[in-house]
C-alpha cells in the first residue's frame, strides 16, 4: 500500500524544483507588480501543474520504467502504486491546478499551464517519447513553458522576454538530455525508446549536442545583447555558454572507454547548472538593475 | 450495534495502517491548506471591499 512518499516521487520533485526556479524567476523578472501571496499562487499552482505531468507519465509509461534501471524503482513499476490511482492522483490534480490558477491569478497563466500538461503528457510522452528520436526536442517545449507561465501570471500576457526564457531552456534541452542518453542508451534499448544514441548512433549524437550548445550559447547571451538583462547576466551567460561550448566539444571529441563516459557525466552534470546559473544571474541581475545597484 | 462479522474481509496489516494514516493526514492538510490559500487571495484581492456588496 502506498505511502505519502510514493505519491510524493509521483510528483517528480527533481523536474519541479527546477520548473518551480524558472517559474519563480519569470514571475519576479515581469514588468509590474504582483502581490506575494497571488505570487505564491501561481507557483504553487505551476509546481502542482508539473507534478501533475510527472504522475501522468508516470502512469503511461510504467512498462518503460520497469525495464530501465534509471526507473523501475519508481512507485507503479516497483508495485507500491497502482496505475489507476496514479492516473487518477494526476488526472485530478492536473485540473485543480489548472482551474486554482485560472480562478486565483488569471486565465491567460491559466491556459498556459493546461497546455504545458498536455503537450508533457499527450504530445510527448503518448505520441513523441515511442516514435521518434527527436522526442526529447520537441517535448522539450513542455519543460520551458514555466518561466512563461510565471510572466503570464503577472502580467495576463506574454512578450519577447518570457520568449527568450522559453528559448533557453527549449535549447539548453537535447544537449542536457542526450548526455543522459548516451549514459544509459543500453536501458533506452533494452525498453525501446528511440533516442537518438539508440536509433542515429553515439556519433550522431555527439554531434547533434555539439550543434545545440553551438546555437545555445549566443541565444543565453540574447536577453544582454537585447536589453533585456545587464551586464551581470551577460558575463554569467558568457562564461557558462563558453563552459558549456568546451564539454560539449569534449563529448565530440572523447569517442571511446572511460573518458567518453566521463566527459558525457561532465556535460549532464554541468548542463544542469547552467539553467539555475543563467536564471539565478537573470534575477540578481534585475534586482540590482532595480535597486540601482547596476545599470 | 456491531457489523456482522465477516471472516473473508481485508485485515490490513500495522504498516498498512500506518501508510493510509500519513496519506489521510496528508489529504487533510492540502485541504486546509487550500482554504487558507482562497482565504488569503480573496482577502488580498478584494480588501475592505469583501464587505461592500449590494443589499
Amino acid at each position: 500500500m502506498a505511502g505519502v512518499e510514493d505519491y510524493l516521487a509521483l510528483l517528480k520533485p527533481r523536474v519541479m524544483s527546477l520548473v518551480v526556479f524558472t517559474a519563480l524567476v519569470g514571475l519576479l523578472v515581469a514588468p509590474g507588480h504582483v502581490h506575494p501571496v497571488i505570487g505564491f499562487t501561481a507557483l504553487l499552482c505551476i509546481a502542482i501543474g508539473a507534478g501533475a505531468s510527472g504522475a501522468l507519465n508516470m502512469w503511461y509509461d510504467a512498462d518503460i520504467d520497469a525495464v530501465m534501471t534509471r526507473t523501475k524503482s519508481r512507485p507503479i513499476p516497483a508495485g507500491r502504486v497502482q496505475p489507476g490511482e496514479a492516473l487518477a492522483f494526476g488526472a485530478m490534480l492536473a485540473v485543480f491546478s489548472v482551474a486554482t490558477l485560472g480562478v486565483l491569478v488569471n486565465w491567460f497563466a491559466a491556459a498556459l499551464l493546461a497546455f504545458t500538461i498536455f503537450f508533457y503528457v499527450f504530445v510527448y510522452t503518448m505520441w513523441l517519447k515511442r516514435s521518434t528520436p527527436q522526442n526529447i526536442v520537441i517535448g522539450g517545449a513542455a519543460g520551458a513553458f514555466p518561466p512563461m507561465i510565471g510572466w503570464a501570471s503577472v502580467t495576463g500576457d506574454v512578450s519577447l522576454a518570457p520568449v527568450l526564457m522559453f528559448l533557453i531552456i527549449f535549447l539548453w534541452t537535447p544537449p542536457h538530455f542526450w548526455a543522459l542518453s548516451l549514459l544509459k542508451s543500453d536501458d533506452y534499448a533494452r525498453a525501446g525508446v528511440p533516442m537518438l544514441p539508440v536509433v542515429a548512433g553515439h556519433d550522431e549524437t555527439r554531434r547533434q549536442i555539439l550543434i545545440y550548445s553551438l546555437i545555445l550559447a549566443p541565444v543565453g547571451l540574447a536577453p544582454s545583447l537585447l536589453g533585456f538583462a545587464g551586464i551581470l547576466y551577460g558575463v554569467v551567460a558568457l562564461a557558462c555558454g563558453a563552459m558549456m561550448l568546451m564539454l560539449a566539444w569534449r563529448v565530440y571529441r572523447d569517442r571511446k572507454g572511460q573518458p567518453a563516459v566521463s566527459a558525457a557525466r561532465k556535460l549532464f552534470g554541468f548542463s544542469l547548472l547552467y539553467v539555475f546559473l543563467l536564471f539565478a544571474a537573470l534575477l540578481a541581475d534585475y534586482e540590482l538593475v532595480s535597486l540601482g545597484w547596476l545599470r | 450495534m456491531n457489523a456482522p462479522y465477516d471472516e473473508n474481509r481485508i485485515v490490513l496489516t500495522d504498516e498498512q495502517v500506518r501508510r493510509r494514516r500519513g496519506r489521510s493526514i496528508a489529504i487533510a492538510l492540502s485541504l486546509a491548506l487550500f482554504v487558507v490559500l482562497v482565504y488569503a487571495v480573496t482577502v488580498v484581492k478584494l480588501g475592505p471591499g469583501v464587505l461592500v456588496r449590494p443589499l
